[in-house]
């Protein structure tokens, strides 16, 4: 433990620091009148440490005897997280404030959980992995029910808690089967011991545990239960947030673990992250029909776009997990929006989730529906929208990666996903008419919707450097 | 002669008494939260079954985290749990019901 090992995770540590200010300071200054301008004091460092992180100079470095990486690969991840964070943040401070949810502890919490995320992106070692997950889970498990006077909330919270940590136990039983058989925590002994071709079936059992474990906060199917739940009975910012920067973190960590500790047996983990590529986006498409609850129905698109974003780690090459992390990124940009948006529905100033409050929206907000009409087109897959380009991106790695069949069900669960961003076009251009919904947007919300559209539409052109970004971080990881 | 298999066997059936805990139970909440305790417990002696046999302390410290990290989660899921009795006034798991799902 050196001056060199803090110098390396000073972001980190200068970010604790920052929670646990924030957190003295929040309960010196009179709770929570000092809320808003903790919230935004909070955005305005997660961009200062996100710039930081993600322009700085790049890294390459260990710490802690190899428990800690500070490669490319996790620059990029934890810049995304660090913005994305932001973003959410950013338009959820109106929304608390008017359902009198504006409590310092959220921008804490959320502070707390974007640490944790930022160490297991950059864990070299099965502790440092397991420390950062639960960081990020039980700080989640908190948020999920912050709203304490509503029964929905605290149920979310509840079911989150109870399933979240079932999986955290699923993975740590796995993780002690895998430092029993490689007789190591960190990643890089494990890979010397994983003889190239041949896993020992211990280490093949700690392995799915690991991954099982992991699968569950992507929310990917089968473990995808609790998503529409949680989804719907926290509060809207919240499930925003889950929608966004935990789900690049956990798929970033399972592209490290895969790549850092069982590179060497490509073969024995595809077929797993195949199965359940296949399954999320078949079931998150099919599931979604029915929903005529908004929030559910980002739950069942985050289940499909989850699935979608794992094909890119079939071809297990550096192409493949490029791009799986441009399609986090674009995920992000798009949820963003639309969650924006989402937060700003309402009817005589109550919050609505229906989706039958947009019908006619064009012909009253006619702004505000081209821009959806963007977002939603993108969650769809329709060109030249960016979020063509990332199903293009991944359906041809695992083209190339030999996962042909594996890319055709991909296109069918698209296909039939389109049906309900679709509807939701359909209602707002030429639904019935019926109330108005009233949709007060204050300044964040509108600029955070609109840039997420514009980047939507024009990101095509060149992907706005991502793509050189994404290729970096990618060589990081894959050797 | 107690070998690494008898510990490895006794942390298995822990494990899977906590996962059975957690789906076949319809009583209790505070039951599920033993179940977890009991999971987390199985990977406890897994590790220090394994750092034992392989004369690494490395196993033993992953199990002092464990420990501390389950404390913590006991703690929020039963701060999680009060604050569903305040609104629901029971815990029943078959009443965690108000979304379907």
């Amino acid at each position: 433990m050196t001056s060199a090992d803090f110098s390396t995770i000073v972001p980190e540590f200068l970010l604790a620091l920052f929670a646990m200010g924030s957190l003295v300071f929040g309960v010196l200054a009179g709770q929570d009148k000092v809320a808003r301008t903790l919230t935004w004091v909070t955005v305005g460092v997660y961009v200062v440490f996100g710039v930081w992180i993600g322009f700085g100079v790049p890294g390459g470095e260990t710490a802690f005897g190899g428990m800690f990486i500070d490669d490319a690969f996790a620059r990029f991840v934890k810049a995304l997280a660090l913005f994305s964070a932001a973003g959410v943040l950013a338009i959820s401070v109106d929304y608390m404030e008017r359902r009198g949810l504006l409590r310092f502890e959220f921008p804490v919490l959320v502070t707390l959980c974007v640490i944790g995320m930022m160490m297991m992106v950059s864990a070299g070692d099965l502790m440092a992995l397991y420390m950062g997950l639960e960081l990020m889970s039980l700080a989640l498990y908190v948020v999920a029910a912050l709203r304490r006077d509503s029964s929905k909330s605290s149920e979310a919270g509840l079911k989150y808690f109870v399933l979240g940590s079932l999986a955290s136990g699923i993975l740590l039983y796995g993780a002690s089967l895998v430092y029993g058989f490689a007789g190591s925590t960190r990643f890089e002994d494990i890979i010397t011991v994983v003889v190239s071709g041949h896993l020992p079936v211990g280490l093949l059992f700690g392995m799915i545990f690991m991954l099982a474990g992991l699968a569950f906060k992507i929310s990917a199917v089968p473990f995808h239960m609790w998503t529409p739940d949680v989804y719907e009975g926290s509060p809207t910012p919240v499930t925003a947030f889950f929608a966004t920067a935990p789900k690049v973190a956990a798929m970033a960590l399972i592209a490290r673990l895969m790549f850092g500790a069982f590179g060497q047996v490509t073969a024995d983990w595809t077929q797993v992250i195949a199965v359940i590529a296949i399954l999320s986006m078949l079931v998150g498409a099919i599931g979604g029909i029915a929903q005529r609850n908004i929030k559910r129905l980002m739950a069942y698109s985050s289940i499909t776009h989850m699935g979608f974003a794992m094909l890119g780690l079939l071809a297990a090459d550096a192409n493949g997990v490029q791009a799986t992390l441009e399609y986090m990124s674009i995920y992000v940009v798009m949820n963003i929006g639309v969650f924006a948006f989402i937060l700003s529905m309402e009817r005589d100033g109550q919050p609505v989730t229906d989706i039958a409050t947009m019908n006619m929206f064009a012909r009253h907000q006619p702004l505000k529906s081209v821009a959806l009409l963007v977002l939603f087109f993108s969650l769809a897959g329709v060109p030249p929208m960016l979020g063509f380009f990332a199903k293009f991106v991944v359906l041809k790695s695992a083209i190339e990666g030999g996962y042909a069949w594996a890319a055709v069900m991909g296109v069918i669960a698209s296909v039939i996903a389109a049906f309900y961003y679709l509807r939701i076009v359909y209602y707002m251009y030429f639904g019935k008419e019926g109330d108005l919904l009233d949709t007060r947007m204050p300044m964040a919300q509108w600029a955070l919707m609109m840039g997420s559209a514009a980047v939507v539409l024009l990101g095509a052109f060149d992907l706005m450097g991502l793509d050189t970004g994404a290729q970096m971080a990618a060589a990081a990881l894959v050797h | 002669m107690i070998g690494i298999e008898h510990y490895l066997a006794v942390g298995a059936i822990l494990f899977v008494i906590g996962i059975f805990g957690i789906f076949v139970n319809r009583k209790n909440v505070i039951i599920i939260l033993m179940s977890i305790e009991l999971m987390l417990l199985a990977a406890n002696i897994n590790l220090v079954a394994f750092s034992a046999l392989s004369g690494d302390l490395v196993g033993q410290v992953f199990t002092m985290l464990v420990l501390t990290v389950a404390a913590a989660e006991s703690a929020i899921g039963l701060a999680i749990l009060v604050v569903f009795f305040r609104n629901r006034a029971t815990i029943a798991v078959e009443d965690v019901n108000v979304m379907k799902g």
